[in-house]
């Protein structure tokens, strides 16, 4: 297998961007990333494109070859394939083209990820996001998306005497380094009252235990190790991935509070880093509801089952702690375009490791996780990244 | 939502009527049946036998849904709940018949054939099971 790298990456502004197309959202973060990394067209020799549902968000399929058409390839004719995953389809798409780097076939790849979730109503929004829950023996019954994730949370409550208040320190800290992120869509500190009076969306997880309706695109461009010379980008290399998948119900999963995808992906992944848990350096994972980002952290192994509010309430997790989680703002500050997330966490982490995130910069920050879920956890990616 | 007529025909036994089947290899019961045993796989096959449940089991988890989808709007706030069958299978459904402050994990419950949802005020309606506490 030969080793790849991330060298150029691209972001929209997250957040409701009514004047923004589709095609102009993807045109942008992928013209980004291709002038970052000092690639030509000619160079690319493939893209993957990671979308939950544009068909029902925008009402477009078949966007593998719209997004290489918008970003100006059609003449170039590059093969060009849409992947889905429920809300982990960017890291899915991001985990295909690295395959087909480490495989030989290609050396230069263009991995976008894209949502475009206002162009519906809320409530349009909210039932496409339950089609990644099973349709026929969860949603027809009338558990919504969110309230899974406030099944889980009532369990680990019941489990491990987590809080209200643990849930809440998780949308605060996000909230604030969403403060220091000009591309979050929310870039306001809240106060933990704030988040425990919110308005109740299915209990025990209220509007500030859950992300946003977002719009936004995503872009990497991913090269063979051993041509990176080649190329003026910086790199960044991919030193594990993991991807695994459990039952698409919750009810169907061994245990309720663990997600047994994470677990797989991550020791996946850590065992060709050949790392452990407690040597990443910071990690972005995947915080849908502040519930997921608990569990995260549980099942990534950086603490035990049942301790993750307590990591959090002892402030492990912040920017200043030892183990930094979710510097961008995470889903719930920075945004969640579904589709878009996972390839905009290997972004967060690339310019961590490159030392240029600014104000919310980790010191010395070397080797970086990021962690994307799909569904209620029947798909889940992990990617280790090391700065070179 | 599942909406499509025969969708919903094809689901009939199991809903109405909590049909389920059983590994003839290792005896684990599943709701819905399975074409094959996730344990046993190539063992299980044409060995998977149908069972009726008794519809009885315990609270799991549970979660009290405020922001409902369209078809279930006229319903919030309302328990939906993770329920351990006696057989051993898990299942997600509504509760009924319980006060919200009373509901807890570990309750047991047990099923009833009850109005799950309807298409618009004049539209199909679907029925399924339901779980009210047991007396
Ligand atoms: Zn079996």
């Amino acid at each position: 297998m030969r080793d790849v790298a991330v060298i150029g990456i691209g972001l929209t502004k997250f957040g409701e961007l009514w004047d923004q197309s589709f095609r102009q959202l993807t045109a942008e973060a992928g013209s980004k990333a291709i002038l970052d990394s000092g690639v030509g067209g000619k160079d690319i020799d493939a893209m993957y494109v990671g979308s939950m549902s544009s068909g029902r968000f925008v009402g477009q399929e078949h966007v593998g070859a719209l997004v290489a058409d918008a970003s100006g390839f059609s003449h170039l004719h590059i093969p060009s394939t849409r992947v889905e995953g429920a809300c982990a389809s960017g890291s899915l798409a991001l985990r295909e083209g690295y395959l087909s780097i480490a495989s030989g076939v290609n050396d230069v790849v263009v991995i976008g990820g894209i949502e475009k979730m206002n162009d519906v109503g809320g409530s349009a929004a909210t039932e496409t996001l339950a089609t990644a829950a099973d349709q026929e023996w969860e949603a027809f019954f009338g558990v919504t998306f969110p309230g899974l994730y406030a099944m889980i949370a009532k369990r680990h409550m019941h489990e491990f005497k987590t809080t209200r208040e643990d849930l809440a320190r998780v949308a605060v800290k996000n909230h604030h380094n969403g403060t220091m992120n000009p591309f979050a869509q929310y870039q306001k500190e809240i106060s933990i009252d704030t988040a425990l009076n919110a308005t109740p969306v299915a209990e025990p997880l209220g509007l500030m235990d859950c992300s946003p309706v977002t719009d936004g695109a995503a872009a990497v461009v991913l090269c063979a190790a051993d041509r990176i010379g080649d190329f003026s980008g910086k790199p960044v290399k991919i030193i594990g991935s993991g991807q695994a998948s459990d039952t698409l119900s919750l009810h169907g999963r061994r245990d309720i509070t663990t997600l047994d995808a994470s677990v797989h992906a991550g020791k996946m992944a850590y065992k060709q880093a050949h790392l452990k848990p407690s040597d990443i350096n910071l990690a972005e994972v995947h915080d849908c509801f502040t519930i997921a980002e608990i569990c995260a952290i549980e099942d990534l192994g950086f603490v035990k089952k049942g301790e993750g509010g307590k990591a959090v309430e002892n402030k492990i997790t912040t920017i200043d702690g030892s183990l930094p989680v979710n510097t961008s703002g995470g889903l719930k500050s920075k945004g969640h375009p579904v589709g878009a997330t996972g390839v905009a966490q290997i972004v967060e982490i690339t310019k961590q490791l490159r030392g240029e995130a600014d104000k919310r910069q980790i010191k010395d920050a070397r080797i970086g996780l990021a962690h994307n879920v799909g569904g209620s956890g029947a798909t889940c990616v992990v990617n280790i990244l090391e700065g070179m | 939502m599942p909406k499509d007529v025969p969708r919903f025909w094809r689901e009939i036994q199991q809903r109405y009527n909590m049909k389920g089947n059983k590994c003839g290899s290792c005896d684990r019961v599943y709701f819905p049946p399975r074409e094959s045993c996730p344990y046993c796989r190539r063992e299980s096959m044409g060995k998977m036998e149908k069972i009726k449940l008794s519809g009885k089991g315990e609270i799991i988890t549970y979660t009290i849904i405020h922001v409902g989808p369209e078809e279930f709007e006229e319903q919030v706030p309302y328990p939906v709940a993770i329920i351990q069958l006696e057989e051993g299978p898990k299942i997600t459904a509504q509760i009924v018949d319980c006060k919200i402050d009373e509901l807890k994990i570990g309750m047991k419950v047990e099923s009833e054939f009850r109005k799950i949802q309807q298409d618009g005020s004049t539209g199909a309606i679907y029925y399924g099971y339901k779980f009210k506490p047991v007396e």
